[in-house]
């Protein structure tokens, strides 16, 4: 049992593939960031509790704190570098820019994950809606208004789209 | 912090999990949706030798009607029960207990199977389960084993589930009328505080409490009131029959109000 195992692994994240030697006791946000080198994903709690880590997970919200990388494989993960575009900012990302939806950061690209998977579930969720997915994510800096207002402000430009 | 150094065994059959649990001679833990077991291998709480992956298995996802109740996928992650429309229609109480779970994310991944070997004694659907009268269903390498939620549960994160044993299937019983259900934590998704399921029966009926001491308690109602004043002596008494830690003792109040609550809402008037 000591001797810790390696094992070949192939990841499918923001639509590219990845081949990589992991332990099993690697979770899958810890790869993600050292193995691939997509630092975007933070690891705060480590115990799916502040939601820093939310990645995608065939288009779904997941710790991935609370998941190894090895139990990733065939599955479709998305970062937050996966919903960023290669020039400029996304919709909802300039939305939480023009409504000072961040201060230090390091909550954002976790909660920009749960708002996007709940505005592509659920385009039109209401105000106690977004509150409610967001609630597994905490903020220290800004307080959540904000943040509502623009997870709010980015649904009405989807829906005028 | 990060898990301890473990063996990683992925099956693809339900056999497959359970030779393995018997080969590796209660080292082993199963892995199911790991919202609960992947914090405590992260502090290392737990430091299983060897964990068996079963997310592979989606035939222990999914729901059956037996007609007199639902039987229900180990497997099955909570935000399923959730969104399953047929559990909605049949099982209302279910889906509605189950939202309380965690936060999205969390229930995206955890297991109704997973949270009853877990067994916290805070979790909403142990109590559910014990207050419906579920029966859990298991296998072994010695077949087939079935017990009532109110036997398999025994304290603090313990049940009777033996370590070469896996959780199949869970199978809950139509209730006659819908439970009540009503639940006090201190943030949305945390585990709560307390909680209380009522359900009215011909004349009295019954409270589950959770949240307090080591399980689910379901306990008999007497009599069955909607005055508000007797409800509460009714429930106080109930409540004081509640075998509590000293460090709980504050609790005995809320679950009075919290089980008013339950009461109020399986009327229909919450």
């Amino acid at each position: 049992m000591a001797v810790e195992q390696r094992i070949g692994l192939t990841l499918w994240v923001n639509g590219k593939e990845h081949l990589l030697e992991a332990s099993p006791r690697w979770s899958l946000a810890d790869v993600l960031r050292h193995q691939i080198g997509l630092t975007g994903t933070h690891v705060g709690c480590e115990q799916g509790v502040c939601g820093a880590c939310t990645v995608l997970l065939d288009g779904q919200p997941t710790r991935s704190c609370l998941m190894f990388a090895i139990q990733a494989q065939g599955h479709e993960i998305t970062t937050v570098e996966g919903v960023t575009p290669t020039e400029g900012l996304s919709p909802l990302q300039q939305s939480f820019q023009s409504h000072h939806a961040l201060q230090c950061g390091f909550c954002t690209p976790g909660i920009l994950l749960t708002a996007e998977a709940l505005l592509a579930d659920n385009p039109t969720a209401d105000e106690e809606e977004i509150r409610a997915a967001l609630s597994g994510n905490l903020c220290r800096c800004t307080g959540y208004q904000f943040i509502v207002d623009a997870v709010l402000a980015a649904r009405e430009q989807r829906r005028d789209a | 912090m990060k898990p301890a150094v473990f063996d990683y065994v992925r099956v693809n059959s339900l056999d497959e999990a359970i030779e393995a649990l018997a080969r590796y001679e209660g080292e082993a833990k199963v892995l199911a949706g790991g919202q609960s077991l992947v914090p405590l291998m992260n502090f290392r709480l737990s430091r299983p030798g060897v964990l068996v992956d079963i997310n592979d298995l989606a035939e222990m996802a999914g729901v059956r009607d037996l007609g007199h109740a639902l039987a229900i996928g180990s497997m099955t992650r909570h935000q399923q029960l959730v969104n399953n429309d047929f559990i909605r229609e049949r099982l209302p109480i279910l889906p509605r207990v189950a939202s309380y779970i965690g936060h999205w994310a969390i229930r995206n991944r955890g297991t109704l199977g997973g949270s009853v070997a877990h067994a916290d004694p805070a979790a909403e659907l142990p109590a559910l389960l014990t207050a419906l009268q579920a029966t859990i269903v298991m296998r072994s390498p010695r077949g087939e084993r079935r017990l009532l939620a109110e036997r398999f549960f025994l304290g603090y994160y313990s049940t009777r589930l033996d370590w070469d044993e896996i959780i199949t299937e869970i199978e809950i019983p139509f209730p006659a009328s819908s439970p009540g259900f009503y639940e006090v934590a201190r943030r949305a998704g945390d585990f709560a505080l307390v909680g209380a399921l009522a359900e009215r029966g011909t004349s009295g009926g019954f409270v589950t409490w959770f949240g307090l001491g080591g399980r689910p308690e379901r306990m008999a109602l007497p009599a069955w009131t909607a005055h508000e004043e007797e409800r509460r002596q009714l429930l106080r008494e109930l409540a004081g029959k509640l075998d509590l830690p000293s460090e709980e003792e504050y609790k005995r109040t809320i679950a009075v109000s919290v089980a008013g609550r339950a009461m109020a809402d399986a009327e229909g008037g919450n």
